[in-house]
């Protein structure tokens, strides 16, 4: 009986022969580990990315926004589509059990000039509760009071984006800018918190007192009292259903809402659209995985096919092999070793290029890179489990031979 | 001759079917062969030789009758008895050599004693002495492509001696060398057997049949004479 050694060096030795077929014959494992390798860490980074961008929203968080859905057409109310005031963020805080922060807010878009450079962004008019709710800090600088809120006051604090395009090399804490005709002063930046789970800049941003964004920036866009959002923070993710439903009973009853007609409002929960998302994705990446697995499988036929060939043409070694002592077991052994050597090998590659596939295309679509160490475990056991069950057939057969007939052969 | 015979063959018989037509390629063949012997069976294609040979190397099995081998009913031996029974009672050596050509001599002739599963400073040990004994200590590392037919069937004769088997087994071993080089060759096979060794060959000239301590005769799958070589006539 071979030892393990004699195993391993009789096939290396065998793939050695010939090198460019062996290094064929494992180019359709390479293509498939590295495909599946590829894949599934796209796969998870865009998983792990719309996590992150979704939990940098906020947690525990209801975000109730106006009139997505007006039925009927001209019968609805032209003041429909400004549904939410600020009254409303008043009663949800006064009404409703489970708040632990309610944050109207005004969103708007401006040109923003400081001295020499001008950048257009989002200004978004919202409360001192803003932050609290969004789970946002303050990176430099204060954020404004209560009083400079009521007061209208022109102090803005820049998103990390605005901050970096409009003073790349200084503070802008104290240095004053100019959006939509007005002087503004800037009284602090925002922690940087990247992308969110569509795609948004979440720093390209400028807050400013509700009062002051209404008054000054969206003033014509509606009714004075009025928001465009008003964000629900809950003490606990246990309480986040049922505050939704109180959230909706609540501003029907003071919208006069009456049985069987639609809201003019949506309350959405932040944490059910990224269930919702994670599971789009997670579907993605198996199905990604899945059809890489099929490119896995088609170069595990390319492996029976060569060993076959191989097999073939080596019938009078086996022969010879066998007439030497070598048992049915010696020699599928030695095939199936030969097989397994290979799709392992192209395994091994394979991971190396998806790894590094799947590192560039990571980098180029600014996901974060997840090639965990089971993926890879997984890709090489699967590349043996490919070699295991394409090399039997093969070494079987090779096993099966008759020596005599073997010996026979030219 | 000793009490107990290497080989012991009573009625051996092996029929196959061509077609519809029965072969009977052994009909029937009784012979003992002592240790020590040097014998050579001759006969022409057909006669039979081939397939007696292939049933004592434990290649095919007998389809009648008792074969005994070195104390072993090879006609009892399931598949995995006889990979063994080749490996260690049986030396084989070819017309065409079978050298595997990836591999240097030395390490064509460590292979039986690889699936007997020698250690490889052992087996590496006897390989580089046999092949001292074959007179090829100076091409241990040469590849089958890098020798002679003299010198490739040199390493097939080392190799058939690896694991010291009960019985050298020669298939028409000079068929593919010239005169000289067969002579050589015939020479290793009269020392080796002068070294006690068992040597058994199979050919169809009778000239190397001639280099034998006795000649079996065959035709049509039975044994026609049995006869001892007269020294001195012969060459």
């Amino acid at each position: 009986m071979m030892t393990p050694r004699d195993l391993f060096a009789t096939a290396g030795r065998a793939l050695r022969v010939n090198p460019l077929r062996s290094a064929l014959t494992a180019l359709g494992v390479i293509i498939g580990v590295a495909s599946v390798v590829a894949m599934v860490a796209l796969g998870q980074g865009a998983q792990r990315q719309v996590q992150a961008s979704i939990s940098s929203l906020g947690s525990n968080l209801l975000i109730v926004v106006p009139g997505a859905s007006r039925q009927g057409g001209v019968t609805i109310a032209p003041g429909s589509f400004n549904s939410l005031t600020i009254a409303d963020a008043e009663a949800i805080q006064r009404e409703v059990a489970g708040v632990s922060a309610v944050a109207p807010s005004q969103r708007g878009s401006a040109q923003i000039v400081a001295q020499g450079a001008n950048w257009n962004t989002r200004i978004e008019g919202v409360t001192t509760e803003y932050l609290a709710a969004r789970d946002w800090e303050i990176a430099s600088g204060r954020f404004f009071s209560d009083a400079e809120t009521r007061q209208a006051r022109k102090v803005a604090v820049l998103g990390a984006t605005v901050a970096s395009e409009l003073f790349p090399n200084s503070d802008p804490v104290g240095e004053r800018v100019r959006i939509s005709g007005g002087t503004y002063e800037i009284i602090g930046v925002l922690d940087a918190k990247g992308q969110s789970g569509f795609g948004q800049d979440q720093d390209d941003i400028v807050l400013a007192p509700l009062q002051t964004v209404k008054r000054r920036v969206s003033g014509r866009q509606g009714r004075a009292n009025t928001v465009s959002q008003i964000s629900v923070k809950a003490e606990s993710e246990d309480a986040l259903a049922q505050m939704q439903e109180d959230v909706t009973n609540l501003l029907r009853q003071r919208h006069g809402i009456g049985q069987g007609e639609a809201d003019d409002f949506t309350v959405q929960n932040l944490s059910s659209i990224a269930e919702t998302a994670q599971q789009t994705t997670q579907t993605f990446t198996f199905l990604l995985a899945g059809i890489s697995a099929v490119s896995l499988l088609v170069g595990g036929i390319g492996i029976m096919n060569i060993m076959l060939v191989s097999v073939t043409e080596r019938t009078r070694e086996i022969g010879l092999r066998k007439a030497l002592g070598a048992r049915k077991a010696d020699i599928l052994r030695q095939f199936g070793l030969e097989a397994i050597v290979l799709s392992l090998a192209g395994g091994l590659v394979g991971l190396v290029i998806g790894a590094l596939a799947a590192w560039g295309i990571t980098s180029l679509m600014g996901l974060p890179l997840a090639v965990g160490a089971e993926s890879a475990v997984v890709a090489l056991v699967f590349s043996a489990l490919v070699g295991i069950a394409f090399g039997s057939f093969p070494a079987w057969r090779a096993a099966q031979l008759d020596p005599i007939e073997a010996l026979r052969r030219e | 001759m000793s009490a107990d015979p290497l080989i012991e063959a009573r009625d051996l018989r092996k029929t196959y079917v061509m077609g519809d037509e029965e072969v009977h390629a052994l009909a029937g063949v009784t012979f003992t062969i002592p240790r020590g012997g040097y014998t050579a069976v001759i006969g022409p294609s057909g006669s039979g030789k081939s397939t007696l040979m292939n049933i004592i190397g434990g290649l095919d099995t007998p389809g009648g009758g008792r074969l005994v081998i070195d104390g072993a009913d090879v006609g009892a031996l399931d598949d995995e008895g006889l990979a063994g029974f080749r490996n260690r009672t049986i030396g084989f050596v070819f017309q065409s050599f079978n050298l595997l050509p990836r591999l240097t001599a030395l390490e064509n002739v460590e292979l039986p004693m690889m699936y007997a599963g020698a250690a490889p400073a052992e087996r590496r040990a006897r390989a580089a002495q046999l092949l001292d004994r074959v007179g090829l200590g100076q091409r241990k590392a040469h590849r089958p492509t890098q020798l002679s037919g003299g010198q490739q069937q040199r390493v097939a004769i080392a190799r058939a001696l690896a694991c010291r088997p009960a019985l050298l087994l020669a298939d028409e071993p000079t068929g593919a060398l010239d005169t000289a080089t067969t002579r050589e060759i015939l020479q290793l096979f009269d020392d080796l057997n002068a070294e006690g060794v068992t040597i058994l060959i199979v050919t169809h000239e009778m000239d190397v049949a001639q280099a034998a301590k006795r000649i079996i005769e065959m035709r049509d799958g039975a044994i026609v004479s049995d006869r001892a070589v007269v020294k001195g006539a012969a060459a």
